[in-house]
């Protein structure tokens, strides 16, 4: 058991699953001798050689596409977009092919990858760096889309990733990678994809979100427990697609009232679907319309604007005060 | 300070054998066996009876779109030849002539443009990835394979196909590259057959050739003739054997010629000249190379009639098929349904169970909606 952050996490998993399965390698732009942009590939490159830790040209779309090609082989590549904001240059690549070989090729190929991607804002970076754009890879069939929210299920939901038969989108937070430390323990963990966590029980309202907005739902339901003396339950997303609906569901069905939190802009977003399922599920349950907590619908607005358009505690509160006292 | 020429200096071979008469420049001929030259000419004539039958099928509505191949038959079988069974063949979508010597069956092809995913499952331990319809977005896919190739330490080759069309995107580029920095066993053949549906190649490329692209990466670049069987696969066997003794990938670029339809819903009447054609007509790759076996006393008797008869008894398998089952679009979306997955199939399971499924509905079917470089209305 060791106090890692994100980054040191991610590294971990890396770590033990490339000493573990030799067909596990890691392809993109500054992942070797640097050991990535954040550190998350830190000393792979040492370990493992310029053969497995591969400093790939500059070409998004090659990196996915030979990764492709990879897997096709029976290899299991991680290919680190370096920012997720860049990775419409591959994502044909990832819609045309990665999500589809299985599918086109009728199981005979599959695609066994793993696409990590730094994501997200409010850490004062430059158009292109700050976005959440994890909907349009949550929309698409034949991938699964997930996002962690701290270092342990970090590390275990990127073990599972790499474990995954299906390839796998994989969101880290920028805002995360040195927020805290958490135990992490030393023997490989796993965790399901597909599966949400129920992360604070409560009766009252519940709480949806992931990646880095899990940490305001949890402030919120501190707050409201303290203030207002409403029990909260908190619900961490975990895996986007495939959607944990009947967790969503059940929360739902007790409580009666839910506000999703996401980083994304809130048109055609992930909390449209939540909300669409827990309507489908709990519909004579609910006691209030279902709240959505957003970026706005606009493009990135630069970073100094980035506080009025990522939300915020003050936000969230007054969402779940308006939906507790609808 | 003046000007200093940079040490590299390159040069574009073009390689051509058999003239469009199929005399031959006999200083270049392969040394290939009777039962090799005969295989290659059974070869392209199947590819080419196969796309006329399937002209015919699709202009009967039994079969949708494709995209025909007349004119590429030496480009396609020259090449594939010099591959081994083990070696991987990475097609775009117009290699019908290839993908036959590669093993398909010829009821795959058919049921690949007839809408069933099963034509385009490759055959277990037949190492072909499967027809790509995104111009130039499978070139990469042949270079990570050859990385994998070469990373496991297997003697296999990669031989990608793509057009002259598709050396205009992006990712034919970025996988030459990515070849050239990687070293890996790959052979990058570009049909060019100057026409990207309506775009001549003057409009494509200010190139002189395509070959010469290569060369910007570090690679050696060979234009050859793609009407001829011959010099295709004298290029081909070359690179194959360059990729497989480790020195790296090649690109050949075959000079050949569309000469019937970017795919069975396009008029070229309407961008292209019948001059054109007919001259290109000339150097049709199957006369040619039919003009030397006949000179060499190698051209079979009943050759056309057994060709026929394989397609024959193709499409009548092939028509044996019946309707699929709409349950079969869940089982190969993921390795395991999700949940919701699951419910969705549950419901058109239910569906079909009370009779209110698409199969009623199939009979009322709208026409298909127009593919890439289709025209909705003729002239």
């Amino acid at each position: 058991m060791a106090k890692l952050n994100l980054v040191k996490a991610l590294n971990l998993a890396l770590l033990q699953e490339m000493e573990r399965d030799e067909d596990v390698l890691i392809m993109g732009e500054d992942v070797g001798v640097d050991g990535g942009v954040f550190r998350v590939t830190e000393d792979l490159h040492r370990k493992f050689g310029s053969k497995r830790v591969i400093d790939s040209p500059l070409a998004e779309a090659a990196i996915i596409g030979a990764g492709v090609g990879m897997a096709l082989y029976g290899l299991k590549p991680i290919c680190e977009i370096q920012f997720s904001g860049f990775a419409f240059q591959c994502f044909h690549q990832i819609e045309n092919h990665v999500a589809r070989y299985r599918m086109r090729s009728q199981g005979r190929f599959h695609v066994p990858m793993v696409i990590r991607m730094p994501y997200g804002g409010g850490v004062r970076a430059l158009e292109h760096h700050s976005e959440s754009e994890e909907q349009f890879y949550a929309h698409i069939p034949g991938l699964k889309m997930v996002i962690p929210s701290g270092p342990r299920n970090a590390r275990a939901l990127l073990v599972s990733a790499i474990r995954d038969p299906d390839p796998v989108i994989f969101f880290e937070h920028k805002g995360l990678y040195h927020a805290a430390k958490e135990d992490v323990p030393d023997e490989i963990e796993t965790m399901p994809l597909g599966r949400a966590q129920v992360v604070r029980e409560g009766s009252d309202l519940t709480l949806i979100a992931y990646g880095a907005m899990l940490r305001l739902a949890r402030e919120a339901a501190d707050t409201l427990a303290e203030e207002d003396g409403a029990q909260c339950e908190v619900i961490d997303l975990l895996t986007i697609s495939p959607l944990d609906r009947e967790t969503l569901v059940a929360s739902v069905r007790k409580t009666g009232r839910a506000v999703i939190v996401h980083e994304a802009p809130r048109s055609f977003g992930p909390g449209a679907e939540i909300a669409t399922s827990i309507m489908d599920g709990a519909f004579l349950s609910l006691e209030a319309p279902i709240a959505r907590v957003t970026s706005w619908d606009v493009p990135f607005p630069g970073f100094a604007r980035e506080k009025g358009n990522v939300p915020d505690l003050a936000r969230v509160l007054a969402a779940a005060r308006e939906t507790l006292a609808f | 300070m003046p000007r200093t020429v940079l040490e590299p200096r390159f040069q574009v071979e073009y390689l051509s054998i058999l003239d469009s008469d199929g005399k031959l420049d006999s200083s270049l001929e392969p040394d290939l066996p009777a039962a090799d030259l005969k295989r290659l000419y059974r070869g392209m004539l199947l590819g080419r009876r196969l796309d006329e039958r399937m002209i015919r099928l699709q202009r009967q509505g039994r079969i949708g779109t494709f995209a025909p191949i007349k004119g590429q038959e030496a480009s396609q079988v020259g090449a594939v030849s010099t591959l081994k069974p083990s070696d991987w063949m990475v097609p775009s979508f117009r290699e019908t002539a290839a993908m036959l010597w590669r093993g398909w069956p010829l009821e795959k092809l058919l049921m690949l443009y007839a809408g069933f995913l099963e034509g385009g499952q490759p055959e277990p331990g037949q190492n072909d990835l499967p027809v790509t319809i995104p111009v130039a977005t499978q070139v990469p896919h042949a270079v990570g394979l050859a990385y994998a190739a070469q990373y496991r330490g297997d003697d296999a080759v990669v031989m990608s196909f793509c057009g002259d069309g598709a050396t205009s995107e992006g990712d034919f580029h970025e996988a030459l590259n990515f070849a050239g920095v990687w070293h890996v066993p790959v052979v990058f053949v570009v049909q060019n057959n100057q026409w990207a549906i309506s775009v001549p190649l003057k409009k494509q490329t200010h190139s002189k050739t395509i070959a010469q692209k290569a060369l910007a990466y570090g690679l050696p670049g060979l234009q050859v003739d793609g009407n001829d069987v011959l010099a295709v696969h004298a290029a081909c066997r070359e690179a194959v054997d360059r990729a497989r003794s480790g020195d790296g990938p090649t690109l050949i670029e075959c000079v050949t010629y569309r000469l019937g339809v970017h795919t069975t819903a396009d008029d070229p009447t309407k961008y292209r000249a019948a001059e054109e054609v007919e001259a290109w007509e000339k150097k049709d790759p199957l006369t040619r190379f039919g003009a030397y076996l006949q000179k060499k006393k190698l051209l079979e008797d009943g050759l056309t009639e057994s060709v026929d008869a394989e397609i024959a008894a193709a499409v009548k398998r092939f028509e044996a098929l019946g309707t699929p089952d709409p349950l079969g679009m869940f089982e190969h979306a993921y390795a395991t349904r999700p949940p919701h997955v699951e419910a969705q199939r549950a419901e058109l399971a239910a569906r079909l169970r009370n009779g209110d499924g698409p199969a009623a509905a199939l009979a009322n079917d709208p026409p298909s909606p127009p593919m890439r470089g289709q025209r909705t209305s003729r002239r």
